[in-house]
């Protein structure tokens, strides 16, 4: 006999709770539910949980494509090979890379956006620029001794790779779209998403790349 | 010469960068004194004292106590209550963690609206509320007892299932999870170290820490408070209070805890 889920629902109105299947058939106890299945089930309870607040509206619960497979392809289950390399190749194609061609900014402005965790939470002002938070994950500068951990260390990162034209191309790429480059990385998509401006990234970038940023004397 | 010069610019390297771990080290060592100084003198007893006479107190449209309520382990029974939750209560129908039952309870007894007994579930300046207290004294009777969420019955398997996929799914502008912070061992936030909540080790003394007086804050901040400020910080919206993805995650951490001694309410920076 073949399992069919007929509705999924909530005992009760508003945001009681409790998941309830509300209908299914005798087959369904027996065996588990597929991961699609699961992953349908778990939207809809979440868009049942949350609210709009501020900027932060429901719509932040709708997956794209990338964050779809690199929820489903995490925890337990590995991300195979071809999949890492569509979500690349989808990404790199994405990136918009400034017209003027120039990828460096002012190091000084980078450091702060580097500093500020701001932006983009339902309790942030959206009239006001958000911040990068790279410190957050990264060691950066040397004198900044609060850093996360949760990526790597970009201490001389400019000094170690060389001052160069495609080095600048790549940091810019890469702070755009982490994913372009580095499939389901935990790194946010700052230009994709919006989060960060194109003068941002550049700012950023000096912070990386310009021989007198701290983060390469 | 040339040889020299470089090893001597290594060796200034090896330096600066033990300086740097040296110094670095320290900084964690002070915030570690810092948390051992704050455990001596912890306020959250100040809640735990509010909750048990509010736990006693004849209160709602009915006027009657919550002596009667039924936290898991039957009517009344307080001691170890919360490291049974959450779990699947037949009179409701439903997986209730400790602050969802506690709703269901003052509607329930005390003829409380379910709209009035949510109406305000967390504290913060000038506005203490029930809900924190309540919380703080039944999480306080299960100090060094062992969490020990069964996770058996089949609507708690579904949550169990359910929180997982709730704690892998990324969303929003950061495309964040919780894993994003939380999936892998050994990481930091700035100087905040970050449990692993997928490795049992590790979950067990996150889960068991909560709830937790925070210092920053001065409140007692309850798990469903925690979940709902990590997905202001996902930039998520905003996390319904016992909502069902709240409670389905609270059961995927709470099993994940099993075994661990819960130590809460416990005193955070």
């Amino acid at each position: 006999m073949k399992k069919k889920i007929i509705a999924l629902g909530w005992s009760g109105t508003g945001n009681l709770i409790g998941a309830v299947l509300v209908a299914t058939t005798a087959a369904c106890a027996s065996s588990p539910m597929s991961e699609d299945q699961r992953a349908a089930q778990a939207i809809e309870v979440m868009k049942a949980s949350f609210r709009a607040r501020g900027q932060a509206k429901l719509d932040r619960l709708e997956q794209d494509e990338t964050q779809r497979l690199c929820s489903l392809y995490s925890g337990d289950e590995a991300l195979p090979k071809e999949v890492g390399q569509r979500i690349e190749t989808s990404q790199r194609a994405m990136i918009k890379y400034p017209a003027d061609g120039k990828f460096i900014g002012d190091w000084k402005a980078g450091e702060r956006i580097a500093q500020s965790g701001v932006g983009k939470q339902f309790s942030d002002d959206p009239a006001l620029p958000a911040g990068g938070n790279c410190y957050a994950c990264h060691q950066l500068t040397q004198s900044e001794l609060s850093y996360g951990t949760i990526g790597p260390g970009l201490y001389q990162f400019g000094k170690l790779r060389g001052y160069t034209p495609e080095i600048e191309q790549y940091a810019y790429g890469k702070i755009y779209n982490s994913q372009a480059f580095s499939a389901c990385s935990n790194m946010p998509r700052f230009g994709h998403q919006g989060i960060l401006t194109e003068q941002q990234i550049k700012d950023v970038v000096a912070l990386l790349m310009d021989p007198q940023s701290p983060i390469n004397r | 010469m040339h040889r020299i010069y470089r090893a001597a610019s290594m060796l200034l390297a090896v330096a600066a960068t033990s300086a740097l771990a040296q110094q670095e080290r320290s900084a964690v060592e002070e915030i570690e004194r810092y948390r051992a100084a704050l455990a001596e003198g912890n306020p959250a007893e100040l809640w735990e004292a509010r909750g048990e006479d509010l736990w006693r107190q004849k209160r709602g449209p009915k006027s009657v106590s919550l002596e009667r309520c039924d936290l898991g382990l039957g009517a009344g029974m307080v001691k170890g209550a919360y490291t049974g939750l959450p779990r699947y209560f037949a009179d409701s129908g439903k997986v209730e963690d400790l602050e969802s039952r506690l709703v269901t309870c003052m509607v329930a007894l005390q003829g409380f609206t379910p709209g009035e007994a949510k109406k305000d579930p967390y504290g913060g300046p000038g506005k203490k509320v029930p809900m924190d207290a309540l919380v703080a004294y039944i999480a306080s009777q299960s100090r060094g007892m062992k969490m020990n969420v069964a996770a058996t019955h089949p609507k708690e398997q579904e949550a169990y299932e359910l929180g997982k996929k709730i704690f892998f799914y990324r969303g929003g502008p950061h495309d964040f999870a919780c894993a994003t912070c939380h999936g892998a061992d050994n990481r930091r936030i700035r100087l905040q170290d970050l449990p692993n909540l997928t490795k049992t080790e590790d979950a067990q003394k996150a889960y068991g820490a909560w709830p937790a007086y925070r210092v920053s804050q001065g409140e007692l901040r309850s798990m469903q408070w925690r979940l709902y400020d990590c997905f202001r910080q996902q930039r998520f919206p905003e996390l319904k209070f016992i909502s069902p993805a709240s409670i389905a995650l609270t059961v995927f951490l709470a099993k994940n805890a099993n075994g661990g001694v819960f130590d809460a309410p416990s005193i955070k920076r």
